[in-house]
């Protein structure tokens, strides 16, 4: 698809291309924040790296074969946006180490892809510098070619490569356009000696101050055109921004967004749940009746199935989440809530981390790399994952839609389920502003860094980018589900069919899991749990999503209810208090190992993650106590 | 002309970075983002709280708070004085 284009060299001859002399193997991609190195990694390697429309996605750094162009025999890595080589962030820090060589396990680059976005060349040259000064042979790529023409912008790619001394480019990664010019330029990178000639004249003293006079004259004396600032961003920000309609509007947008997960996600996964029922026991059926079948059908497929139902709901969510980071709101949205971030004394740089904790904490934690100050770092990660991840989706829909009726508000445009299910939203947002608010007059007391926040063009979602990530989410979905769930509900039902006497199976109540659970039932008997529920949230310390896996199990083997489908099943062995508490012990429960990990990795110690887990169970007990209790007496 | 504090200076109005009196790390991100003497300024708007306000600089557009804006001085361009006037 991409039309042909040349690289603008700076120098008339262009030495032939000897074959067989190109030693390349490691090239590194660099840039500012947001000029799209993601995107093109992601083209080069047909590889799907996470974007989105602001600064600072990638916090690490990651490497592929360049299989799209076809050279497989070429490492691209991929690296976070940075300004200068001053490194005051661990993002920072990472993409310096890695292009200095400085990276142990990562081979220094050959050379490197230095892209900017050619809609600001002033401010974007800047880097172009010291990332010259390196010595390593570069390509400028300068990207959002299509945003430059369509607003008027102008640049000599010519020019600017004499003025530069290195070969520049024009490209729109996300078109695809233009990319020939990358295999062209390693090809002839390989093969040119280190001449030395680079005529380029760089700032003496590289400061932000004499980078941005340099960038400027160069940018003046190639006759570049800023293109006219986006008419559409101006107008957009003038209403999404606006005193009044902009709160409304980031209020309209959540709900709508619970809305929908609920009026049309829960039918889906209501279709979804009919079929795989019944998908299910014509397979069964196939199967003679012996303890194959029983783990096969009463085991696994009900465990399993029934996280698998949830998938509808988990890939609309990710659908608005997707919209959202990729047209550019996501950064107005923080600007709307620096005000109560500023109350609690986080950062503003925390609100990214925290908004993108509401799909998963683990690249939320990886997310605060971006902050520098270690302090304010750790009280991020800490309250992180009180944000309402996906994986508490499927306990919590599966709660509100067997406990809480189908009533409908304000002519039916809202719904009390979509409201009780932002309400758990809420109430892991609040845990997350006390905590911080706790944290920081005590232990986190320090000098705050200051809110500092691009505001980067809107740009329309596109289709394939949008599914690019649905079909990602899902996969990781059903991977979870075909691993992570498979295996924990398979150990269940081992459990519950143990220990055999003369030949025959345990009845549940009598089994190793039986048995476990009436043990520790005292302990959870105040919180409206029974044993069953019990052992769901013990097996959901691997995962939040395991316990609806377990529960699914666990009730499709009981005879008592094992012709019931899971929602009757608990609205016949729960109490609405009981049910209330649960997902209010979700809310607040540390049930994830992936965070406990990463949390220990990005600390360095245990000792974080252990007190993280015991916080937020201790939370998630004693709210989960005082809902049960507080409903049993109303009701 | 006027040099005044860059939270003081109205929406609407336009100028030129006069100076900023950061601590380096800080003034170091603000430059790289723009903000250095000379380079020309908008207060485009505020966000619906009143504070941070977006402020045009050099063809980006970047939220500050006031108690950042606050260290770093414009002088007005003359003419959008006056038009505020």
């Amino acid at each position: 698809m991409s039309c042909h284009s040349t690289i603008a060299e700076p120098f008339e001859e262009t030495a032939p291309v000897p074959a067989g002399t190109a030693r390349m193997r490691t090239v590194a991609l660099i840039g500012p924040p947001n000029c799209g190195k993601s995107t093109l990694f992601n083209r080069l390697t047909g590889m799907r790296q996470k974007v989105a429309n602001y600064p600072g996605v990638t916090v690490e750094h990651h490497s592929g074969k360049m299989k799209s162009i076809g050279r497989s025999d070429l490492t691209l890595i991929d690296l976070p946006g940075i300004y200068s080589l001053a490194t005051y962030s661990e993002d920072a820090r990472v993409a310096v180490d890695v292009l200095t060589g400085k990276m142990p396990g990562v081979p220094k680059p050959d050379c490197v892809l230095l892209v900017l976005d050619s809609t600001h060349m002033n401010r974007q040259l800047m880097l172009a510098a010291p990332v010259f000064s390196i010595g390593l042979p570069t390509l400028v790529l300068l990207n959002m070619s299509d945003q430059l023409e369509a607003r008027g912008g102008k640049v000599d790619t010519l020019a600017l490569a004499r003025e530069l001394g290195h070969p520049v480019a024009l490209i729109s990664a996300a078109h695809g356009i233009g990319l020939d010019v990358i295999p062209e330029f390693l090809l002839r990178a390989g093969s040119r000696p280190n001449d030395g000639l680079r005529p380029v004249q760089l700032p003496v003293l590289q400061s932000a101050a004499s980078c941005r006079t340099w960038a400027t004259q160069v940018t003046s004396r190639t006759k570049y055109q800023s293109p006219t600032a986006s008419m559409w961003t101006r107008r957009l920000d003038g209403v999404l921004l606006h005193r009044i309609f902009g709160p409304l509007i980031f209020l309209a947008v959540v709900i709508a967004v619970f809305q929908v997960v609920f009026t049309i996600g829960q039918p889906l996964s209501d279709g979804l749940g009919a079929l795989l029922t019944s998908a299910g026991a014509k397979a069964a059926l196939l199967l003679p009746d012996n303890w194959l079948r029983a783990l096969l059908r009463d085991g696994l497929w009900n465990g399993v199935q029934s996280v698998l139902v949830f998938l509808p709901q988990i890939l609309l969510l990710f659908l608005f989440i997707g919209i959202l980071e990729d047209s550019g709101y996501l950064a107005r949205a923080a600007l709307i809530a620096d005000r109560v971030m500023r109350s609690i004394g986080l950062n503003g740089k925390a609100f990214i981390p925290l908004l993108s904790a509401y799909a998963c904490a683990v690249p939320a934690i990886m997310a605060t790399r971006t902050i520098e100050n270690k302090r304010e770092r750790i009280a991020t990660i800490l309250i992180a994952p009180f944000m309402t991840c996906s994986a508490r989706l499927p306990i919590y829909t599966l709660i509100i839609a067997a406990f809480i009726p189908n009533q409908k508000f304000l002519g039916g445009v809202i719904g009390l389920r979509a409201m009780v299910m932002l309400g758990l939203y809420l109430l892991g947002f609040l845990a997350a502003l006390a905590t911080a608010k706790m944290l920081n007059s005590s232990v986190m007391k320090a000098v705050q860094a200051p809110f500092i926040l691009e505001l980067p063009q809107y740009r329309w979602p596109t289709i394939g980018s949008l599914s690019l990530r649905l079909y990602d989410r899902g996969k990781l979905f059903l991977k979870k589900a075909g691993t992570v769930i498979l295996a924990v509900t398979f150990l269940v039902w081992v459990m519950s069919v143990l220990p055999i006497h003369g030949g025959q199976f345990s009845s549940l109540s009598a089994s190793v899991i039986g048995r476990l659970g009436h043990w520790i039932e005292p302990v959870i008997r105040p919180l409206g749990f029974n044993w069953k529920i019990g052992i769901g949230l013990l097996s959901s310390i691997v995962a939040r999503e395991v316990i609806v896996g377990t529960l699914g199990t666990l009730y499709g083997m009981d005879p008592a209810t094992h012709a019931l489908g899971l929602q009757t099943a608990l609205r016949h062995d729960i109490t609405l208090g009981g049910a209330i508490a649960l997902v209010v012990f979700f809310a607040f429960a540390m049930q994830c190992t992936s965070t406990l990990v990463v949390v220990r990795r990005e600390t360095n110690s245990w000792k974080l993650p252990a007190l993280q887990f015991l916080y937020m169970t201790g939370v998630a007990y004693v709210a989960a106590l005082v809902t049960n209790q507080v409903i049993m007496r109303l009701f | 002309m006027d040099v005044l504090a860059l939270s003081d200076a109205k929406v609407g109005s336009v100028g030129v970075v006069d100076r900023v009196d950061l601590p380096d790390e800080v003034s170091d991100y603000l430059a790289h983002l723009g903000f250095l003497p000379g380079t020309s300024i908008e207060i485009l708007r505020r966000a619906p709280a009143g504070d941070p306000r977006v402020y045009r600089i050099d063809g980006v557009e970047v939220g500050l708070r006031n108690e950042t804006a606050r260290h770093i001085f414009l002088r007005l361009n003359s003419d959008a004085a006056n038009e505020a006037k």
